[in-house]
């Protein structure tokens, strides 16, 4: 058996995307097509007494500009998926009157015959303001804090009494610990081609979600969803930005209507730090309290968060540390503010990055206050079930994670004492903390089809972010197949294909590689049916079971000889193709006997699918009900200070991950190395600076928003349990694209502390923080 | 971006010919006039694209000066065997700048008329004397961690970003401008100017003036300098303190010194008094950190700046340390 999943293959994109042939949003030109460009307010509350448009008008190549005054009416979202595309601003929906409710909200879109007229004349619409007074420092609004009324219970969470174990605690640590917003910055930013064909609506769209994003349009224009196809076949990131859907799709569908072709419109890098989400500023007070030898007593996490006055989002901080560590009395919330900026949304690992990051620290903190081994306190309080939940985690192998970590950054070889170590100009200190993000999965489909000349199609309206999904999904279904890689293709991005799962939250592999497998190997099992039962084929009269398909072949398991190709089956029979669907609704536990591969799996028969209905209701997966399903890991990191200059290196990383099965170690490598990135950022660099005088975003560029670069590099040392999960799927992966930040900004930061003795709770640690 | 006008002369003379009419800028690497039109910072209704003048050669003239023509490229300039060898700070100045992209276009004279990267200056919906005189400063109440601390005024506190001006202020460079009315040289510390009342105001280069060539002077101990650059990430980003320094020891005294500091001053920020404090001195630890409290003398912090006044002090000691050694 030819086994393909877990090969380190190159991306299967990847020659398309050097070589500038892999088309994004923003790079289709249908035919007569104009360039949108939006005006955003500059006032962060108040109203638009008038808006000028007289002179931009003027500009030769203008051929039409939208304001709140002559835009079409939109309907507010009814029945989409909150999950999938969901709308960002509730109460906000574009160029609908006249209200501004923060600086940079979406209050004309300009169209011309080219980006350099419709940009220069939207520079010329002229807006006079009635302003009223406006809030946006969380900080200084903490008394107009309220409990949110979305998510409800999930959100305030609570076992034992806390408050009793407090009193009676041999030791404490109570500390506040802050994260500034955080701006997502993908490559490529926000675009959209939109172009009606009577009442048609095509969309290409920067997304990570083409099945929410198509929903959505149609309940927000007032269309059958019928009637309206969106693309993404190749997206430059999104870290949740593109995971709620902004005005920007919708706006250039109302444009295109408006002025009656097609129009493009691309969010400058300025306008996307005010007008695609953001990630909160958090206020996290931690209490931690424990025997005198290190057992917990106590966990109190306590988070405040920013929302905005047209909707809700929570930074669900908290949730995490409810089922990390064993312990008695928890107590978690989450409150949140309301300011005059733009509504928050996911971003990448949303609650865990600014929560692991809490936690983690305090942890460390308790550990020196104990005088005892960081990795030593998570061991004694080592969670083996979820006790929050009360449930079984689907799989954990965290103590191998401490472990392997430990060994690969030399921590015996560290001295425990701050400040104690080291090399040259600079002090050297180890820091750790532990890793975990949620392990999702949601209702997805996919269809598989294989073609007479023995190449295979798999179609998802899943999409790849940027991450590698294209690679690993074609894996998956070639191993199914039983197809060399280079026969199978998998397309994605396109809203006309199965539902597949929208790229949030980790989830795409374990969703959509689920009923990918299962589409492919019904597939080969119609194939081995209809071999066994032709008289023509040397497998005639065989049991099915005894056949095994692998490298474009069926055979019999016990004379490897004895067989025939699949395309010999389908000429014979005279077919074109074969095609099942399937759709992740059925216990994932692998089907019993010993050749699922060769039977096509009890799954997948029972999840082939009639064609005509591709909807997908909710994942009937009965092991999620059963077992808590968490990712978890190890990050080890050695910094390098300057105590003179306050500069910090980051000179090694490791990061120890237990995510399931590893499909692709190179992708998965990759995907890790990006989260620890964006964690160096979160910690050392990252913070958006806002205007204190009219909450305007000051650091508007990437040369004011400091990303981390290649210098700021250190050695990566990225590996894996690559243990199956048994209940996620037959496939046994967990997601990766997030659990790389977690747990990472901790461990950065507990390194400064040992390297230094100075404890800095305010990110990020810049270094005036430490000189 | 407003529409406008691109010619490309041949010479020198139409060049400057060309540009005495208002609102006509030079170009030559573009990469910072660019984007601040593409900003709406810069509106000029013409372009002179300077390129194809001879203006490209690195020169060692016979009184041990090095002349620099205007569009030399930075990278060029950065690798040229003699700079690496006589004059290291300017080598790891303008390496410290910017990417190797960046540093492949810019040039020299173009690097003199950097402007700064203040945020509100960069963002046309804020106030900005320096934009819009009158409208006010709306950093001095405003964001102001990148600000500078030396050479603010009531009406702007924004920082020259100049690496490369840094090291040439402490070599004190010579810069050659030619226009309608002839030919002058400009010496370093007299070619920005600080804000004061007028911040619309950067540099004493009149209208219509084209930098043509800057040139250093022979100092005999330039082969002993160093530029630190001090920020928050290691590369591609403007210094939030840096210090050019050259220093003659000889039997553990200081003979001679220069010293420049960047990312703190509204211009390059050469330090005379830092100077004075050094000759003379020891070279160890007390007498450069009396030079750094000297250069610092005066300093102006702002809400999100004051860290600035001690990392520059660091910083320059540092620099010292690294050229001078302890003695």
């Amino acid at each position: 058996m030819n086994e393909i999943i877990g090969k380190p293959i190159d991306r299967v994109d990847g020659k398309l995307k050097v070589s500038g042939g892999a088309t994004y949003s923003a790079e289709y030109f249908p035919k007569n097509m104009v360039y949108g460009v939006l005006v955003l307010s500059t006032i962060p509350r108040g109203r638009i007494r008038n808006i000028d448009t007289s002179q931009a008008e003027r500009v030769k190549g203008v051929v039409g500009i939208m304001t709140y005054k002559n835009s079409m009416s939109l309907h507010f979202p009814q029945g989409t998926d909150p999950g999938s595309g969901k709308y960002a601003e509730k109460d906000l929906l574009p160029l609908q009157n006249n209200r501004i409710y923060y600086d940079g909200q979406v209050i004309a879109a300009v169209m011309a015959e080219t980006f350099e007229k419709a940009e220069y004349a939207a520079k010329l619409v002229k807006v006079d303001y009635e302003t009223e007074s406006a809030i946006f420092d969380l900080k200084a609004n903490i008394s107009k804090s309220y409990k949110p009324s979305s998510g409800g219970s999930q959100l305030q969470l609570k076992r034992g009494d806390a408050d009793a174990a407090w009193q009676n605690a041999e030791v404490k640590m109570e500390q506040t610990y802050t994260t500034p917003v955080y701006h997502h910055n993908a490559m490529e930013p926000h675009a959209s081609v939109a172009e009606w064909n009577g009442d048609q609506l095509m969309v290409y769209d920067a997304t990570q979600a083409v099945a929410g994003v198509k929903s959505l349009l149609a309940s927000m224009l007032g269309l059958p969803p019928e009637k309206v196809k969106v693309v993404s076949l190749y997206i430059g990131g999104g870290f949740g930005s593109k995971g709620f859907t902004w005005p920007n799709p919708i706006v250039t569908a109302m444009a295109a209507k408006m002025v009656n072709c097609p129009v493009k419109l691309v969010l400058s890098r300025q306008q996307m730090f005010t007008t695609a989400g953001r990630r909160s500023e958090t206020i996290q007070k931690i209490a931690l309290a424990s025997n005198s030898s290190g057992k917990l007593t106590v966990i109190k996490h306590d988070t405040i968060s920013e929302s905005s006055f047209v909707d809700e989002f929570v930074e669900t901080a908290g949730l995490a540390t409810s089922m990390l560590y064993s312990c008695p009395n928890v107590e978690i919330s989450h409150s949140l503010v309301r300011l005059n900026k733009v509504t928050p949304c996911p971003t990448r690992a949303p609650g865990e990055a600014p929560g692991t990051y809490a936690i983690e620290a305090a942890m460390d903190e308790l550990a020196y206050q104990l005088k005892m081994d960081p990795i030593q306190l998570r061991l004694l309080n080592y969670a083996e079930m979820d006790e929050q939940k009360q449930k079984q985690f689907s799989s954990k192998n965290l103590k191998e994670c401490y472990q392997r970590g430990a060994d690969a950054i030399g921590w015996s070889q560290r001295n425990p004492q701050p400040r104690s170590m080291r090399k040259g100009n600079y002090l050297v200190g180890y820091g750790m903390a532990t890793a975990t993000y949620l392990a999702n999965r949601i209702a997805s489909a996919a269809k598989a089809t294989l073609y007479a000349d023995g190449h295979a199609e798999i179609l998802s309206a899943t999409q790849d972010i940027g991450t590698g999904t294209y690679t690993i999904m074609t894996q998956i279904a070639a191993e199914a197949f039983g197809l060399p890689v280079d026969r199978v293709t998998v397309k994605l991005g396109d809203s006309d294909y199965p539902r597949g799962a929208n790229s949030g939250g980790s989830q795409v592999t374990a969703s959509v590689g689920p009923p990918i497998r299962a589409a492919a190997l019904a597939v080969i099992g119609k194939l081995i049916s209809l071999a066994v039962s032709d008289t023509a084929s040397p497998l005639h009269g065989r049991k099915e079971e005894d056949i095994i398909a692998d490298n474009g072949r069926m055979y019999l398991k016990n004379h490897t000889d004895r067989g025939e190709s699949y395309t010999e089956v389908l000429n014979r029979k005279g077919l074109q193709k074969l095609e099942a669907q399937a759709k992740t609704n059925v216990s994932t536990r692998e089907p019993q006997g010993s050749n699922a591969v060769a039977t096509g799996g009890a799954d997948a028969a029972a999840e082939e699918e009639s064609k005509t209905n591709p909807a997908v209701q909710e994942d009937q997966n009965v092991d999620r009900k059963l077992y808590s399903f968490h990712s978890f890991g190890a990050q080890f990191v050695k910094v390098l200070v300057d105590p003179d200059l306050g500069t910090v290196k980051v000179d090694k990383a490791v990061a120890v991950m237990d995510i399931g099965k590893v499909l692709n170690l190179k992708t998965a490598k990759s995907q890790i190395m990006g989260g620890m990135i964006f964690a160096i950022g979160m910690a050392l660099l990252e913070g958006t600076a806002y205007d204190p005088n009219n909450g305007r975003v000051v650091t508007r560029d990437l040369a004011q928003y400091l990303v981390p670069v290649n210098a700021d590099m250190p050695q990566f040392d990225i590996q894996f349990i690559d243990q199956p999960d048994p209940y996620i799927s037959p496939i046994g992966a967990k997601g990766i694209g997030e659990i790389g930040i977690t747990g990472m900004t901790a461990a950065i930061v507990n390194a400064i502390y040992h390297a230094t003795g100075k404890r800095v709770r305010e990110l990020p640690v810049t270094l005036d923080k430490l000189i | 971006m407003e529409p406008f006008k691109l010619i490309h002369p041949n010479d020198q003379h139409a060049a400057i010919a060309s540009s005495g009419a208002a609102n006509v800028k030079f170009i030559a690497g573009g990469t910072n006039l660019i984007d601040l039109m593409k900003l709406d910072i810069e509106k000029p209704a013409q372009l002179v694209d300077i390129n194809s003048l001879k203006l490209q050669t690195i020169e060692a003239l016979p009184n041990g000066s090095v002349r620099i023509g205007a569009l030399v490229k930075n990278s060029d300039l950065a690798y040229h065997p003699v700079i690496v060898k006589n004059y290291p700070v300017l080598s790891e100045a303008l390496l410290s700048g910017a990417s190797p992209q960046l540093r492949n276009m810019a040039t020299v004279g173009g690097n003199l008329l950097q402007r700064t990267r203040c945020p509100y200056f960069y963002d046309t919906s804020f106030p900005c004397n320096k934009r819009v005189p009158g409208s006010g400063c709306s950093a001095i109440n405003g964001y102001n961690r990148n600000n500078a601390v030396l050479g603010t005024s009531t009406q702007c506190i924004a920082t020259h970003p100049s690496d490369m001006c840094v090291a040439m202020a402490a070599l004190g460079a010579i810069v050659h401008v030619e226009g309608l009315t002839g030919k002058r040289q400009i010496p370093f510390h007299e070619f920005h100017l600080l804000p004061e009342q007028t911040p619309q105001y950067e540099t004493t280069l009149k209208h219509g003036e084209l930098i043509t060539a800057v040139e250093l002077p022979p100092i005999r101990y330039s082969a002993k300098s160093h530029y630190l650059k001090v920020r928050d990430r290691h590369s591609y980003e403007f210094a939030l303190a840096s210090a050019a320094v050259a220093l003659n020891v000889s039997n553990g005294r200081i003979e001679a010194a220069r010293v420049a500091l960047g990312g703190v001053g509204t211009k390059p920020w050469r330090s005379v008094e830092a100077e004075k404090a050094l000759v003379g001195a020891a070279a160890d630890e007390q007498s450069y950190r009396n030079a750094a409290e000297a250069a610092l003398n005066g300093a102006k912090p702002f809400k999100d700046n004051a860290f600035k006044i001690e990392l520059a002090k660091r910083t320059l000691v540092r620099a010292l340390k690294t050229v001078g050694g302890m003695s």
